[in-house]
């Protein structure tokens, strides 16, 4: 059944690339002129590029829950390499009314899953039915996803991070590019899992019902002392809060640094 | 000369090689497991730590997965394997729920498992199962996986990073190897907890892999109880 | 008519000496069996009002509804077979994620009519199918193009319309929308009309319950498709009840 190669390889853009294939699966497909099944002539064939690289990516995301809530950041530098080459790569993303996620690595697989998200948060509007995705939900869905990929040897080369508000608890989980998946109350990847987790750890065990206002100055110092060490990271940042009252995602902010310790350092 | 020598020198940061990011679909994300069988229970115990390479994710991460009233099947490993695995485990008893109106026995997962495992002989499942149970007798049981399906009953099994380590305390404690006059007698459940226990604080002093917490599960006719204790957090 | 296909209507794919498709034709008659939709299309936006015909009270209020969102910023309401109509809400919505995909950006309701045409007519042409038994109409509006609205039938051909009806009161209800100047009424305007419509097309005696549904997409909700709401929903059913009372009223002064 290579007939429909063409057209399946199209639908993947389509609503829901990883659900499962469609109960009927004769009728034509988007984008392809109506012909009638089986009447088009096979195309010609499909090559695969599998194990990529990651070539423009970002740095750590962390992830940390409050007394009602969660908070997630990421700074907005695109790497090409050691190159810090975009300055303005959004990678905190509102997903619905009560999910956020950020995202770290190759910032060309999360545009991707992003539109397949957007997509899938677009359908359920549409589908007028009143349910609406919950955190857990996409956490689990991103596994799978992530899984998939790399039963292919064709990761998507990205950590996530969801954070969210499922019946009124804050949850909060992240998924690696292999689909290894662990929920806790503070999470960091990348470089932030050896600078920023220490200090959220620190902060969680001795104030175990963190307002916002605490939380987020936390994530500040965790930002402030990631921009010092991380070579690969940016003073501008965005954060988003969930709370049972939706998902705000901030404006660009920007880290309060401060280089008194490198007066020795001048001339540039 | 000196230049020459130089230029060899292996400074990463400045070798015009492109990088080559290979990947690997495997990681070792860590955790011991450890069950004991008695005459009428059985505990299955395991740390709680997550982690790959030097870096803990988690230090609360269950690695236990109660399949059902009477079974509980411990997973470490690669653990995405491990989360991939314990969830078709579920939907196929599931399935064998509804179609036989009846609850898997012990014995019919632990050949279930292996026939899953084995249907990935060429991409495995890169995890370490313990699958601890009362058999249809009401016996305690405990079954052990290599990572592409060969298992084996025993009454004792420690698994996971540090199996190695284990087992070898659990044949002298348990299955009273290389003692003399000693006279096996069926092992109570209070000792059996206690052995658990003793095993894992052993296991954190040397293994980087294990540590933080124990989750352990006791099986028994009344059901699973579930009892937690404290691990070295280094 | 002689409706009689004398052995030339069995099939889409085979035409009648005088050049008719006669499945075609019976595929249209469905839609003329079905309560009336219509869409009206003014100056900011465009407005969906569909005649829903309840044919028991055992069925729960706002079931089986007819008008659907098909993409954020399209809607469609449709008259004849349900399941049918429903076959093409789902077509088009792959449609608009697949233009999405490809251009990043809402389909333009002028394609999304193209390829909609083309897969009802796509129907019309062999003889191991059936045409759909349904009409649709479609509704959209951008910031820039301003609003669009199209109409396809079970034969795949579509218009652009200011004004349109579907389903079995088409007649009486085009011959009101032609009392009014569409292109240069609000969308607000708009919804008290089309409620009125309804109400005035729907007959009382064949047809006993209905229920109303209006919608909207336009300037007035960010250029999303929505379901009116509800103050704005009773304010024109309000209207629409005063309006024909007034009629019965000077009917009977007339008489």
């Amino acid at each position: 059944m290579t007939k429909r190669v063409n057209t399946t390889k199209m639908a993947q853009f389509g609503s829901d690339a990883f659900a499962a294939k469609s109960f009927w699966h004769n009728g034509p497909a988007p984008g392809a002129s109506y012909n009638f099944p089986n009447m088009r002539s096979s195309s010609g064939e499909e090559e695969m590029q599998r194990s990529q690289t990651p070539i423009t990516t970002g740095t750590s995301v962390l992830g940390l829950k409050f007394d009602n809530g969660v908070i997630i950041c990421a700074d907005t530098l695109g790497s090409y390499g050691s190159l810090a080459r975009f300055r303005d790569c959004q990678r905190v993303m509102k997903v619905n009314n009560n999910i956020a996620v950020g995202v770290g690595g190759d910032y060309a697989d999360f545009q991707y899953l992003k539109r397949v998200i957007d997509q899938k948060i677009m359908d359920e509007h549409i589908a007028d039915d009143g349910f609406a995705l919950k955190p857990k939900a996409l956490y689990t869905w991103l596994t799978r996803v992530m899984y998939n990929r790399r039963n292919k040897f064709d990761p998507l080369w990205n950590n996530y991070v969801v954070g969210g508000m499922q019946e009124g608890v804050p949850f909060l989980g992240a998924v690696d590019l292999r689909g290894m998946a662990y929920q806790d109350r503070h999470i960091a990847t990348g470089y932030g899992s050896y600078i920023a987790l220490p200090l959220l750890r620190d902060a969680a065990d001795k104030n175990p019902n963190m307002s916002l206002q605490q939380a987020k100055e936390i994530m500040e110092k965790c930002l402030e002392v990631l921009y010092y060490r991380d070579a690969r990271s940016f003073p501008k940042y965005q954060m988003a809060i969930v709370t049972a009252e939706g998902v705000t995602v901030s404006d660009v902010l920007e880290v309060k640094s401060n280089w008194e310790v490198a007066h020795m350092i001048s001339g540039f | 000369m000196a230049m020459t020598e130089g230029a060899n020198r292996y400074l990463p940061d400045y070798s015009s090689h492109p990088v080559q990011h290979h990947f690997s679909p495997y990681s070792d994300n860590g955790g011991s497991i450890v069950s004991i069988a008695g005459d009428d229970f059985v505990v299955i115990g395991s740390d709680t730590r997550l982690s790959s390479g030097f870096s803990i994710h988690t230090r609360e991460q269950s690695k236990l997965f109660q399949v059902s009233n009477s079974t509980v099947l411990g997973s470490t490993g690669c653990w995405c394997d491990t989360l991939t695995l314990t969830r078709l485990v579920e939907a196929r008893m599931k399935m064998y729920e509804h179609s036989h109106n009846k609850v898997m026995s012990t014995p019919a997962i632990a050949q279930m498992l292996s026939t899953m495992m084995y249907y990935k002989r060429f991409f495995p499942y890169y995890v370490s199962n313990v699958l601890a149970g009362l058999d249809t007798e009401g016996k305690g049981c405990v079954f052990s996986y290599d990572p592409i399906g060969h298992f084996s009953r025993s009454d004792y099994r420690a698994g996971g990073s540090a199996g190695a380590l284990l087992q070898p305390l659990l044949d002298n404690q348990i299955g009273l190897k290389n003692q003399e006059g000693v006279t096996a007698a069926p092992i109570p459940l209070k000792r059996a907890v206690a052995i658990l226990k003793d095993v894992f604080i052993s296991a954190a002093e040397r293994d980087i892999y294990t540590g933080d917490g124990i989750e352990i599960k006791i099986i028994t006719k009344d059901g699973v109880r579930t009892e937690s204790f404290g691990l070295r957090k280094d | 008519m002689s409706s009689i296909g004398t052995g030339y209507d069995l099939s889409a794919s085979q035409f009648s000496p005088d050049g008719r498709v006669f499945q075609v034709e019976y595929a249209q008659k469905a839609v003329e069996n079905s309560g009336t939709a219509i869409g009206l299309r003014g100056k900011d936006g465009v407005v969906f009002a569909v005649e829903k015909l309840v044919q028991s009270k055992l069925y729960e209020f706002g079931a089986n509804k007819r008008i659907f969102t098909v993409d954020s910023h399209v809607g469609m309401a449709v008259a004849g077979l349900l399941a049918d109509a429903k076959q093409i809400v789902e077509t088009s919505r792959s449609e608009c994620a697949d233009y999405r995909s490809q251009y990043g950006s809402n389909i333009p309701l002028k394609y999304l009519n193209d390829r909609v045409s083309m897969f009802m007519h796509a129907y019309t042409l062999y003889s191991a199918v059936r045409p759909f038994g349904c009409s649709a109409i479609m509704g959209s509006y951008d910031p820039i193009e301003g609003p669009a609205m199209f109409v396809v039938d079970s034969s795949g051909v579509s218009h652009g319309y200011y004004g349109c009806a579907i389903g079995k009161a088409k007649q009486s209800a085009k011959t009101e929308m032609e009392k009014l100047n569409l292109a240069n009424m609000s969308c607000r305007e708009l919804v008290k009309e089309a409620a009125r419509i309804i109400y005035l097309v729907h007959d009382e005696l064949k047809d006993k319950a209905f229920e109303l549904e209006l919608s909207w997409v336009g300037e007035a909700t960010g250029g999303r498709h929505e379901r009116v709401p509800k103050e704005i929903f009773q304010e024109a059913e309000k209207f629409a009840n005063s309006a024909l009372e007034d009629d019965s009223e000077s009917d009977s002064e007339d008489a």
